[in-house]
């Protein structure tokens, strides 16, 4: 077995150790790349049955287009159940990263939305697409991470996981965050990508797209909810990572297809969540905002 | 590309983190925002002057920045052209075992670091004791920090020597030691002139071609001979989509296992139909593949079973010697009921000795139910078990097994007149009445109220008292926590063999851990268990203080006096609770008599 063999075993044992254990799993689907790879583990993981579970979507209103329309496409094709998610509070309040800032936007419609909407349907196990290789704090979360009645994570009083042996019990209330990718790398995903020929939104390959220049990071513009001080330049770019479309930064980038992003990957300089506005709101951003649910 | 994973392991100041940052490094694994950001950390925080402190590049947790050490284990990933590695740093304190353990069970390889000019210290040979405990058979010992030692060969021929002559007893099949300073990047990946008389691999050389234990495992990868072994199925989900398919879905974990295969499963005999994925059906699936098995005949399988080769089945025992490693900081008690995870099994697990904190043991312990196990040894992932506590949930141990201690074949004697006949004839159900509560609550008053009452409707009753029990059969036991749950553990089954024999036993003991009361309830049918809480405050009891205990336990002439110095666990849900500060006993006795009519006991 190669380590893509190695790396796709582990996680189906991930799935069918947390479906065989829980009473209301469900997959957080968040569109992005590590989100379609988490999919197809998951229908490798229990085929010729669906994965007995639903994907949740807990979105924003500002996710790209190409996502949702991506989404939908993907959901129809493979005959799943989508739960869509939107925190009224912030429909209701118009939350948006301009007027709000993109702390409290990503705050509110993410986490407190994710919160909203795991009570809600009372799940006890939620698979995630977060990899370890990701940011520091991510590097110690356990694959099977517990999570008290108020969605707290304590990453001081983490349960030991040894061997393949996952703690899965939980009381009433709590829940556990299952993350199947833990020990992949960005160059292992689209390796995988590539391998198993799995459908990505396109957003990940270059086209000339109208982007404006934000304090160096270069922002798509998709809809005309985004105020402008200057028009839009023409230019090649892709997406590394995708999230809500004002605080996702693109890359000028001339790969079209996977075997090009893989190429690109290896002589890559710079990480992946660099794209991402809100990691550098604040030094140990990211970890702050795990403790408060953030997946 | 092959998949190797390790754990690197040394005590604090080694420069465990240090060598994993150079690694990323110097494999071209650091991206220019983590650069940057670790330049501004090392002038921020660093230990190094301003210079880029690699350490800080893994050391992710904020109060492990601020406190400048590693707290827990963390998982970092690069690849060369030759191996994609996954590395498990674990942190160096004595108080940290636990993470050293849960590192090691997943590694292949181990890379243990030491300070050169400090030699083989005691924590070095725990570690490397541990690394060799966890089945891992390849070991680099790095000896780091000879740049403050002016890479002296002959200091790194006498550390090696050292090392070498205390790991002769532990189960190592190859030591590799490298002359190494982390810091200056020497031999971590090229070979450096400053050891002009080094000719063996650099420690990235090493990782690039050890070849991890012959055992097998799914955790350890790289293994050839895997092909003549037994094959070892286990099922982990049943997959049902319709009425036509019906498969078992989980994991080869040893061998290989081929279609039309003759297997073995419990005492039935069938062979492998088909090997099903979304890729199409396989002719064979080597160890570590999660696949889906059909079997040629309908036979019941469900989750937790093995499959395996015909030819040489795998056992199932119920009782083990096994070594056991502690995790949490309440100690394991000796006879005090866990759960421990198996395979694809959760079952009930007692040991007999205690355990504290990051302690490691021999010791027999017992599951309730047999299970499907090889040696530790032999097979990993069906040699090793965690413990987890029965109401918190928390993962508390660690074990391994050695080997079975007998075979699963005491059976239980089946009795001609049984429980039911015993309640015909005594025209009322047997039951365990548990009083528990603070020593001078007013327990064995109740109980004695209540037993007379019973006794005078013709109902036919034993009191087991407290006090009275611990001048015979539990003489030998004294008042430390592992001594009160064996005590509890005792009257439990006495309790529960009185039940059988059709009594209403009831028992006053201050019982104070909810995990001992929980077993006794166990061990008698639903409705056969009646807990009742004498509820006085601990201010009321010690004024009543009737045997003049309190007293003397604040004078600190008794120790481990419960709700003095050990504490009480109050029960969540009991049956009955009695608040004695507005009941008389007579009123308490009532209305224990009265809930024993609402249970249909009598």
């Amino acid at each position: 077995m190669n380590h893509l063999d190695q790396l796709e075993a582990d996680s189906i044992d991930i799935f069918r150790e947390a479906v065989a254990e829980s009473e209301r799993p469900v997959l957080l689907y968040s569109i992005g790349k590590d989100s379609s790879v988490l999919l197809h583990l998951a229908r490798k993981a229990f085929y010729p049955s669906k994965p007995p579970f639903p994907l949740l979507h807990v979105d924003t209103t500002w996710k790209f287009r190409e996502m949702i329309a991506f989404r939908d496409a993907v959901v129809a094709q493979l005959g799943l159940d989508l739960i869509v998610h939107r925190n009224p509070e912030c429909v209701a309040a118009g939350i948006n990263p301009f007027d709000h800032g993109s702390a409290r936007h990503t705050d509110l419609w993410k986490t407190q939305g994710l919160r909203q909407a795991l009570d809600e349907h009372r799940f006890d196990v939620a698979f995630g697409g977060a990899r370890r290789d990701e940011e520091a704090s991510r590097a110690k979360e356990r694959v099977f991470s517990f999570r008290t009645a108020q969605h707290q994570w304590d990453p001081k009083n983490q349960r030991p996981e040894l061997w393949r042996l996952y703690n899965t019990r939980v009381a009433p209330g709590e829940s556990i965050r299952v993350f199947p990718l833990s020990n992949w790398t960005e160059l292992d995903v689209w390796r995988y990508v590539e391998r198993e020929r799995i459908p990505v939104v396109p957003l990940y390959f270059a086209a000339v797209r109208p982007v404006i220049d934000r304090d160096g990071t270069l922002i798509m513009v998709d809809d005309d909810r985004m105020p402008l001080h200057s028009p839009p330049r023409q230019e090649l770019v892709r997406f590394r990572t995708l999230g809500c479309y004002p605080l996702t930064g693109a890359v000028r980038s001339e790969a079209r297809t996977v075997a090009e992003i893989v190429e690109e990957m290896r002589a890559a300089t710079t990480s992946e969540r660099q794209g991402r506005v809100i990691d550098h709101d604040q030094s140990g951003s990211m970890e702050r905002k795990k403790r408060e649910g953030y997946f | 590309m092959e998949l190797l994973r390790f754990i690197t392991c040394g005590s604090v100041d080694d420069g465990k983190s240090t060598l994993i940052g150079r690694l990323l490094y110097e494999s071209k694994l650091l991206y220019a925002d983590h650069l940057a950001a670790l330049e501004a950390d090392s002038r921020r925080v660093g230990t190094r002057g301003g210079e880029l402190d690699f350490a800080l590049l893994v050391d992710g947790l904020a109060a492990e920045r601020e406190q400048g050490i590693t707290i827990d284990v963390a998982y970092r990933f690069f690849a060369t052209e030759a191996r994609r590695f996954i590395v498990a740093d674990t942190p160096g304190h004595e108080q940290y075992t636990r993470n050293m353990v849960t590192g090691a069970s997943t590694a292949d390889a181990a890379v243990l670091l030491l300070d050169a000019r400090k030699g083989v210290l005691s924590q070095t040979r725990r570690h490397a004791r541990i690394v060799s405990l966890l089945g891992i058979r390849h070991v680099a010992l790095a000896v780091n920090k000879l740049d403050l030692a002016g890479y002296s060969r002959e200091l790194f021929d006498e550390v090696s020597a050292s090392f070498a002559e205390f790991a002769a007893d532990l189960e190592f099949a190859e030591i590799t030691c490298v002359p190494m300073a982390a810091t200056e990047g020497v031999n971590v990946v090229g070979r450096s002139e400053l050891t002009p008389w080094y000719d063996g691999p650099t420690l990235l050389q090493w990782l690039e071609s050890v070849t991890p234990s012959t055992r097998r495992d799914v955790s350890s990868r790289l293994s050839e001979a895997r092909r003549d072994e037994t094959s070892r199925f286990l099922v982990q989900w049943v997959n049902r989509p319709d009425a036509t398919f019906r498969g078992l879905s989980g994991r080869v974990l040893g061998g290989t296992l081929r279609r039309d295969e003759t297997v073995r499963l419990g005492n039935r005999t069938t062979s492998v139909a088909r090997i099903v994925t979304m890729d199409g059906d396989l002719d064979e699936a080597p160890a570590g593949s999660s696949v889906t098995v059909v079997l040629a005949d309908d036979v019941d399988a469900s989750r937790g079973d093995v499959l395996g080769a015909a030819s040489d089945p795998p056992s199932l025992a119920d009782s083990f010697q096994a070594r056991l490693v502690w995790l949490h900081e309440n100690g394991l008690l000796p006879g005090r009921q866990y759960l421990a995870k198996i395979g694809a099994r959760t079952v009930g697990f007692t040991a007999t000795k205690a355990l504290g904190i990051n302690e490691i043991g021999v010791d027999n312990v017992h599951f309730d139910a047999p299970v499907p196990f090889e040696s530790y040894r032999t097979n990993r992932d069906l040699g090793s078990f965690v413990v987890l506590d029965r109401l918190s949930n928390a993962t508390v141990g660690a074990g391994m097994i050695d080997f079975a201690l007998s075979p699963s074949n005491v059976r239980w004697q089946t009795l001609t007149v049984d429980k039911q006949a015993r309640i015909a004839r005594n025209g009322h159900r047997p039951c365990v009445v548990w009083l528990t509560g603070l020593s001078g609550a007013g327990k064995s008053t109740i109980a004695d109220l209540a037993e007379k009452a019973l006794h005078a409707e013709g109902r036919h009753t034993f009191l087991l008292d407290g006090d009275n029990v611990r001048h015979g059969l539990n003489s030998d036991l004294g008042f430390t926590d592992a001594d009160r749950v064996e005590n509890i553990r005792r009257i439990a089954e006495v309790a529960a063999l009185m039940v059988d024999a059709g009594l209403i036993v009831l028992v006053s003991f201050i019982s104070p851990f909810r995990a001992e009361r929980a077993l006794a309830r166990e061990l008698v049918g639903e409705n056969e268990f009646c807990e009742v809480f004498v509820d006085t405050p601990l201010a009321v009891a010690e004024q009543r203080d009737p045997k003049g205990l309190y007293r003397k336990a604040r004078r600190g002439e008794l120790a481990n006096f419960t709700g003095i110095d050990s504490p009480y666990e109050p029960p969540v849900e009991p049956e009955v609770r009695l608040d004695t500060t507005t009941l008389s006993a007579q009123a308490a006795a009532d209305a224990v008599v009265a809930r024993l009519r609402a249970l249909g006991v009598c």
